[in-house]
């Protein structure tokens, strides 16, 4: 009924990025490539866009907390407001593009969509895409938790201004964000140069394509290249050690690490459910993304999840195929992460 | 669900559908002619004698609207509060300088306006007053004698005397934020507002004591007080919920009376303005009747394809018109 499925429900692409990455490039970019699309333009009230377009609104970026004593559990109020406004003028843009200051949280533009429900039923969350300075970005690492909040959150990272420093250097910041988030695509631009389809229509957020949770270690650069390549599985350890791939360094940031764990034995759902919530109940404010592909025992359907802080999405997503390997993968990006708790945690969930 | 069943009482053949091109997201009566605004644009004003047209209102979308039987007067994103009549007759009560969306729109006593655009609450009256409100504002409510005007925004509602200058407004204080806000009629002795988590906040205000009321499935997006503000209908949950405020306690340590319970989610609710009788329209496109004494249900409109977005009775409670997110509508003649 109201319930619209996701191909008609309008996608939002959050632009993220620390102050001068190049988040306005991008978005200017986006709007004046001949693509015969038409977007509205959530911006931050300290946005310089330069493009003349009726659907351009300023918002304030108000972050509500919800009353239900969950400090993480937050909202954009300004979002659920303009949103809604927005929906009313159906059929007049294909698609809407969320700017956020350079010291914004993405979580609680991501939440909003889990959260309210009368957002989600009429648009959904495409990707988070962050633009990172790659001169600056490694300082901003360091004196910056908005700046390392951005990467550990993304879908899509940008390594914008790769003409501003030497290809060391552009594989040390690679690597530092690597040792953050290994599952983002990464493209490295100039002036925020990319394919359109590289940043929007990422469908990031759908469920259904949750297909595999594999680092993306080679990443693209402005061709959004599809390199096959082989590397080792076997990050059923607590720590994102990454192994060595063309030459890349490898960084484990002290405080942000990811943490990707796999068990080839049929899990027991009345266990996993029932852990799972519990971690992300105690372990939430430092969880920020959190992903899954299940096998049960007993089931001959593929569960998948995500999640964004306490706020847990999952679903039956289509049968195992005759031959695919019925195993579970679960990754969790957070801020100090309890990884032998969680390994040891998820251990349990086996079945008997 | 009894709505289904064949036994159930059904006006549905005393319907005059309207064709309108457009999602509906209001309708109101001025006096037998239904008004219903649309989520772009215009107004479709269907007079019970005549065609129905379509009068231009606002170049873009109508963000909200509220009436007072006289004129249908509509806040929207081109910055601008217009007042439409039953004639069709319309004129921009106010501009936004900065062109700002106009979130929110409410009328007072006397022809009263008051409006918001992000987290400023302006009341015109014989010149133009401001507030600033702590966050944008999320609902507005005139009291009674339109006096005050409570505003609703995050952590609370402030009740704010435009026209006392000395008068410091009053906070009062609910921690999360605060999307809608009425006040109960004729005595305006409580307010009640939405929230962001599916949960009325409501306080009495002689005593400022807390009334939380809560059980809802969804964030409620719509309030109507029964004849007398004897009782709050509220959508939000797949039954129509109905908090007592006969009493000078309010619903307080009260449960709610529960009718029409169903399958799906009611999303408008509207009292019939003389007797007690709640219109619950579905997010199936059903819309119920309901006798709040008993329970007893009459069936004004199956479900169809589309969520209902609008109910409204007209003021002698005769006539009831719906209408749907995409655009269907009708007028009841309950004689």
């Amino acid at each position: 009924m109201s319930e619209q499925s996701s191909s008609e429900k309008i996608p939002v692409t959050v632009l993220t990025g620390y102050l001068g990455a190049g988040k306005t490039t991008l978005l200017n970019r986006i709007l004046s490539e001949p693509h015969g699309k038409k977007y509205a333009v959530i911006v931050n009230e300290f946005g310089e866009i330069g493009i003349d377009n009726d659907l351009v609104v300023g918002a304030d970026e108000e972050v509500f907390e919800m009353n239900n004593g969950c400090i993480c559990c937050t909202v954009r109020g300004d979002l659920v407001r303009i949103l809604d406004g927005l929906m009313r003028r159906k059929g007049k843009f294909d698609a809407i593009i969320v700017e956020t200051t350079g010291l914004a949280d993405p979580a609680p533009v991501a939440q909003t969509f889990f959260i309210d429900e009368n957002v989600g039923r009429k648009t959904r969350l495409d990707a988070v895409v962050t633009v990172a300075d790659a001169k600056w970005l490694n300082e901003r690492l360091k004196d910056a938790p908005e700046a390392k909040n951005q990467i550990a959150f993304a879908d899509v990272i940008l390594i914008n201004k790769t003409d501003l420093v030497s290809p060391d250097e552009l594989s040390d910041v690679e690597a530092r964000i690597r040792g953050i988030n290994p599952y983002a695509k990464l493209h490295r631009t100039q002036r925020a140069k990319v394919p359109l389809d590289a940043v929007l229509g990422r469908n990031a957020f759908d469920l259904d394509r949750i297909l595999d949770l594999e680092p993306d270690f080679l990443g693209g650069d402005d061709h959004d290249h599809h390199h096959h390549h082989e590397h080792d599985h076997g990050h059923d350890h607590g720590h994102a050690h990454a192994h060595a791939h063309g030459g890349l360094k490898h960084y484990h940031d002290e405080e942000m690490q990811s943490i990707a764990l796999h068990i080839d034995k049929p899990l027991d759902p009345d266990k996993f459910f029932p852990w799972v919530q519990d971690l992300v109940q105690k372990e939430g404010p430092n969880i920020l993304r959190c992903k899954g592909i299940l096998a049960f025992k007993d089931d001959d359907q593929r569960f998948v999840f995500q999640g964004v802080h306490m706020i847990l999405d999952g679903d039956h997503q289509r049968p195992w195929q005759a031959g695919e390997k019925r195993d579970s993968r679960i990754v969790f990006i957070g801020r100090n992460l309890p990884g032998k708790m969680i390994t040891e945690g998820f251990e349990g969930c086996i079945a008997k | 669900m009894a709505a289904s069943g064949s036994d159930t009482v059904s006006v549905v053949e005393r319907t005059r559908p309207i064709v309108i091109d457009g999602g509906i997201v209001a309708a109101h009566f001025l006096g037998h002619t239904a008004a219903f605004v649309l989520g772009e644009e215009a107004i479709v004003l269907a007079p019970s004698d005549g065609k129905p047209r379509r009068v231009a209102a606002h170049d873009g979308a109508i963000l909200d609207t509220v009436a007072d039987g006289r004129r249908v007067v509509t806040a929207g994103d081109d910055g601008k509060i217009v007042a439409t009549d039953g004639e069709g007759a319309s004129k921009v009560l106010a501009s936004d300088p900065k062109h700002r969306w106009i979130d929110h729109v409410a009328l007072g006593p006397d022809g009263l306006v008051a409006w918001s655009a992000g987290k400023t609450a302006y009341v015109q009256a014989k010149d133009l007053r401001a507030f600033e409100a702590p966050s944008t504002v999320g609902g507005l409510a005139f009291f009674p004698k339109g006096l005050r005007l409570a505003i609703a925004h995050y952590n609370g509602a402030t009740l704010w005397f435009p026209n006392a200058a000395g008068a410091a407004p009053e906070k009062l204080e609910w921690k999360g934020s605060h999307l809608g806000a009425t006040v109960s009629p004729d005595d305006g002795r409580f307010l009640v507002t939405t929230m962001q988590e599916p949960m009325l906040h409501g306080w009495r205000l002689v005593d400022r004591q807390h009334m939380r009321m809560s059980g809802y499935a969804a964030r409620v997006t719509s309030l109507s007080w029964s004849v007398g503000g004897h009782w709050l209908a509220s959508a939000g949950a797949s039954q129509l919920v109905l908090w007592p405020f006969q009493s000078k306690d309010g619903p307080m340590g009260k449960t709610p009376r529960l009718l029409t319970p169903s399958g799906h989610r009611i999303d408008v609710v509207a009292c019939h303005p003389r007797t007690d009788v709640v219109a619950a329209g579905y997010d199936n496109g059903l819309v119920l009747l309901a006798r709040i004494e008993d329970g007893a249900e009459i069936l004004a409109k199956k479900p169809g394809e589309a969520p209902i977005t609008a109910l409204a009775w007209s003021g002698d409670g005769r006539l009831l018109a719906w209408g749907t997110e995409s655009g269907e509508a009708g007028i009841v003649n309950l004689g």
